[in-house]
């Protein structure tokens, strides 16, 4: 196959294949010397997994991968970072107690013997200037902000001698100035020469700082666009792709009473960033309320903040009236809120235990599981043995270890519990995650169902089409703010697609481009 | 049931050039056969092990094994010995277990034996005049008080500030035996006992009864008793429940809406509170006076215990008596000029031994030929679903 001799990278033909998910089809790709190159996608869309195949992490299943030119194999991170490939992944992989030059040294082979720090720190001072990425090298992790951890990964990354540079949603754990400021170095780079690809999901920072752009949908390439040649509404009716048909559930429900109220929400995040900003929304009695929004901008600090797991650093939260901000997380739950949590093994579950235990887990407590002190161990095998026949569960036995239920009928199980206690809310996070699609349509039939009996629901998911097809609004979140709260009759997938990225309105696209 | 998939943990040594590599892979399920085979094969490993280092010191270890056995489970006496010394094992190790089923590491139990012995102590020194039926359960109550106390100043810390009570719990064993040693040396040393640290010897309404001419004391009933119970409150109550399910998975029972600091307290209360009855038990029922030396380590053998029992109540049952009569033994080899010391030899090498074939059950190793290629990561459904694109 003829290469270009510009292209630094290219990538062809790349299929990658997960149990039960196809997460690159075909997808050619390159990158040439001294570009920024965005690749722009929803989640799943295969992005990560596409750098992560450049970055050898993965092996591609198909397809062949050239840097500068030659054909080669990439095994493993080293390998990559070998033939001038480093990623910056979005969880950093830093030692906190260690100073940011040993970090950057770390795992190299080079000094073989004896580690002369005082040249390193000078090497690693040099670098940081060079691309102004202010740093330290003496100073501990630990001490640093995210921002400049950040910037410890890619000095480290230059450090090795990366000529290409990928970076995975940096500007995610980036407060606005950090991320103009990592904008600047990026220019820097680029104009001695060096390539980034850079990963993102925000349609105002690929027209900010792309040269090129790759959007991909669904696994594949949706298309490869020079930025000055498109709009941020083209790219996002890419992204998104096309109009979905919609499956409205039976039923008017836009006069009914409100049942959760928040109220001008903030929250802060697990790393003391501002995560809910100012949220404000309403679910009513029989309606589902589909949030949108790329993970990662606040939908787990909302539930987390609805449901008492999470302190609410201000506004009010409140059910029927009833004000229940900063309550314990059992008395939200007696009031009558039930929880599908994102994790559902990690949260919703205790893996090890039996499902017996595991269905008991919110009503131990009540008359009709116990007997004084004691359990009462008949009525939740009772219960047990109901949920599974009623769910079509498919176990060994009520008593096997929950960990052993395959994905889709732990989650069964969980919404059935969650739904069993008759809640007048239930907030579903990502409810049909990972599901095959058999699963996923009975997850969305139990919640249609609950939705017509008259309980109100906050459905989180990142799966555009599924909020389409079950919410009775939709509201879009980024970056911690709700963008906007769209009724069926008003709604249309670009203007999700755009709101999504944090494009506010047509103004703001005109503004940026 | 046996799965031959293979999720995450995936350890690879690999470098290019190697024919071979070893992989440790996580089994999902363990066959059922394997809990007969650790402790089986853990115990021949321990024996052997211990065997070497007898030969090596000129003894002979069948020899050795054989009066070793004899002694303890052989004579009356050595089965009546084996009882008396794993009276405060079981009891201890049944405290440390309710922890340990939370995921609170409470090593303080030596320490709580000593500030329970010290409690009872107080009792029975300071109200001589009680007739037994209030002298005795009045001890067991400011036993229990005390190590409960005490476990509560190694728990509250980790409660309120997440202060880990491995480190809090230990320190406060040594102050707990420095307690004990201030009053044995000091206010409380009896004026007859030539100087040495005894406490004067408790009246006889402060002694557990024993069984017939034994020196086996009522402490064994209530070990055994505090070990059913405490089986029967994990199994079956609302408590034990929620201490099996903050032990599986904080998140999950936080997300339940249950207290985990307030848990914290609750469990370790109890955990101190039956050590410090073991250590009233060993004050009351063998020695009938506080001195210096109350527990020969019994607090850290009833960690080992609770582990090799996989914290389950019968099996701390049989394991204490099992640690009971290693005791002992080392203790009947001495007169042949052996030292004691290969009791408590066997005893760590057993836990080495059980923790060393328990990995084997839960992770299977497979040496794998050629393949020169670089190992790739085990990917699952989950990778996808967890990507953050």
């Amino acid at each position: 196959m003829p290469q270009k001799e510009e292209n630094i990278i290219e990538m062809h033909r790349i299929t990658k294949r997960f149990p039960g998910v196809l997460a690159n089809e075909n997808i050619d790709f390159s990158v040439s010397c001294g570009e920024i190159h965005a690749l722009l996608g929803e989640n799943g869309a295969g992005k990560s997994t596409l750098m992560n195949i450049l970055s050898g992490l993965y092996k591609p299943d198909e397809g062949d991968i050239f840097v500068k030119g030659r054909r080669i194999q990439i095994g493993s991170p080293r390998h990559a970072i070998e033939a001038g490939i480093g990623m910056v992944h979005q969880h950093f992989r830093l030692v906190e107690n260690f100073s940011v030059a040993e970090n950057i040294t770390l795992g190299m082979s080079t000094p073989r013997f004896r580690l002369d720090m005082t040249t390193i720190e000078d090497e690693v001072l040099a670098l940081s200037k060079k691309y102004g990425l202010q740093l330290d090298p003496q100073a501990q992790i630990w001490q640093l902000s995210v921002g400049e951890q950040q910037r410890v990964e890619i000095v480290k990354m230059l450090y090795r001698g990366a000529d290409v540079l990928i970076l995975d949603e940096p500007t995610a754990v980036l407060t606005p100035q950090e991320a103009r400021e990592l904008f600047t170095t990026l220019d820097r780079m680029k104009e001695t020469g060096r390539s980034i690809i850079f990963i993102t999901h925000k349609l105002d920072e690929v027209m900010h700082v792309a040269d090129r752009v790759t959007v991909l949908r669904g696994g594949r390439v949706a298309a490869t666009v020079n930025k000055k040649d498109v709009t941020s509404r083209q790219l996002a009716s890419l992204m998104v792709g096309k109009e979905h048909s919609t499956v409205l559930p039976d039923k008017d429900t836009l006069r009914s009473e409100p049942v959760l109220t928040l109220s001008d929400v903030t929250a802060y995040g697990d790393r003391g960033t501002m995560a809910l900003d100012g949220v404000s929304l309403q679910v009513r009695a029989g309606e589902i309320l589909g949030i949108a929004g790329v993970a990662g901008n606040g939908q787990r600090e909302l539930t987390e903040a609805i449901t008492g797991l999470r302190k609410a650093h201000s506004g009010t939260i409140s059910l029927h009236g009833q004000d229940i901000s900063n309550r314990t997380p059992l008395e939200i739950i007696d009031s009558g809120v039930s929880y599908v949590p994102e994790d559902r093994y990690g949260t919703g579950m205790a893996p090890n235990l039996s499902i017996v235990d595991n269905i008991i887990l919110k009503s131990y407590r009540t008359r009709v599981m116990s007997k004084g002190p004691f359990i009462d161990y008949d009525a939740a095998k009772r219960q047990a043995k109901e949920l599974v026949e009623r769910f079509q569960v498919k176990t060994a036995g009520i008593h096997s270890a929950a960990r052993l239920l395959s994905g889709g009928n732990a989650q069964k199980l969980l919404l059935g519990r969650e739904i069993s206690s008759d809640p007048k809310l239930l907030v579903a996070s990502y409810p049909t995650r990972g599901l095959d699609i058999g699963a996923a349509e009975a997850i969305r039939s139990i919640l249609i169902n609950q939705r017509n009996r008259g309980v109100a629901i906050l459905l989180i998911s990142e799966d555009l089409d599924e909020l389409i097809r079950l919410s009775d609004r939709i509201a879009i979140m980024f970056a911690g703010k709700i963008m906007g709260t769209l009724n069926r009759d008003e709604w249309n997938i670009e203007h999700i697609g755009l709101l999504m990225a944090g494009v506010l309105d047509v103004q703001d696209e005109e503004a940026l481009t | 049931m046996m799965h031959e998939t293979t999720v995450t943990d995936e350890s690879a040594q690999a470098s290019q050039g190697r024919k071979w590599r070893i992989r440790v892979e996580r089994r999902l399920e363990t066959p059922a056969w394997w809990n007969v085979l650790v402790p089986v094969v853990s115990v021949a490993l321990a024996l052997l092990f211990g065997a070497i280092f007898l030969k090596m010191s000129g003894y002979s270890p069948v020899k050795v094994y054989t009066i070793m056995f004899k002694d303890t489970f052989g004579t009356r006496y050595g089965i009546t010995e084996t009882l008396v010394k794993a009276t405060p094992l079981l009891l201890s190790a049944v405290g440390v277990s309710i922890a340990f089923r939370m995921q609170l590491w409470n090593i303080g139990a030596e320490g709580q034996i000593y500030v329970g012995a010290l409690a009872a102590s107080w009792v029975a020194l300071t109200f001589t005049g009680l007739p037994v039926y209030i002298m005795i359960p009045g001890m067991m109550i400011a036993a229990a008080f005390a190590g409960g106390l005490w476990a509560f100043l190694g728990s509250a810390p980790r409660a309120i500030w997440g202060v880990n009570e491995i480190i809090t719990t230990l320190m406060l064993n040594y102050i707990a035996i420095f307690c004990v040693e201030y009053f044995v040396y000091g206010p409380w040393r009896d004026p007859m006992s030539f100087l040495f640290p005894l406490s004067p010897v408790f009246s006889k309404s402060a002694w557990l009864p024993c069984f017939g001419n034994t020196r086996i004391h009522a402490g064994l009933v209530f070990g055994i008793v505090a070990a059913l119970a405490v089986g029967l409150l994990l199994s079956r109550t609302k408590w034990g429940y929620e201490i099996r399910v903050i032990g599986e998975n904080p998140d999950a029972a936080r997300y339940s809406g249950m207290s985990i600091s307030r848990n914290i307290i609750l469990v370790m209360l109890l955990s101190g509170a039956i050590s410090g009855i073991a250590g009233m038990c060993e004050v009351s029922g063998i020695i009938h006076r506080l001195q210096a030396q109350v527990s020969a380590g019994y607090g850290y053998t009833a960690i080992i215990i609770a582990w090799l029992a996989k914290l389950h109540p019968i099996g701390i049952i049989i394991v204490s008596f099992l640690f009971g009569g290693l005791l002992v033994a080392g203790y009947s080899v001495q007169i042949y000029g052996i030292p004691a010391d290969i009791a408590t030899m066997l005893q760590g090498s057993l836990l080495f031994f059980v923790l060393g074939v328990e990995a084997l059950a839960r992770y299977r190793i497979r040496i794998i030929r050629s393949s020169p290629e670089p190992v790739q990561a085990q990917h699952t459904a989950d990778d996808v679903a967890r990507e953050t694109t």
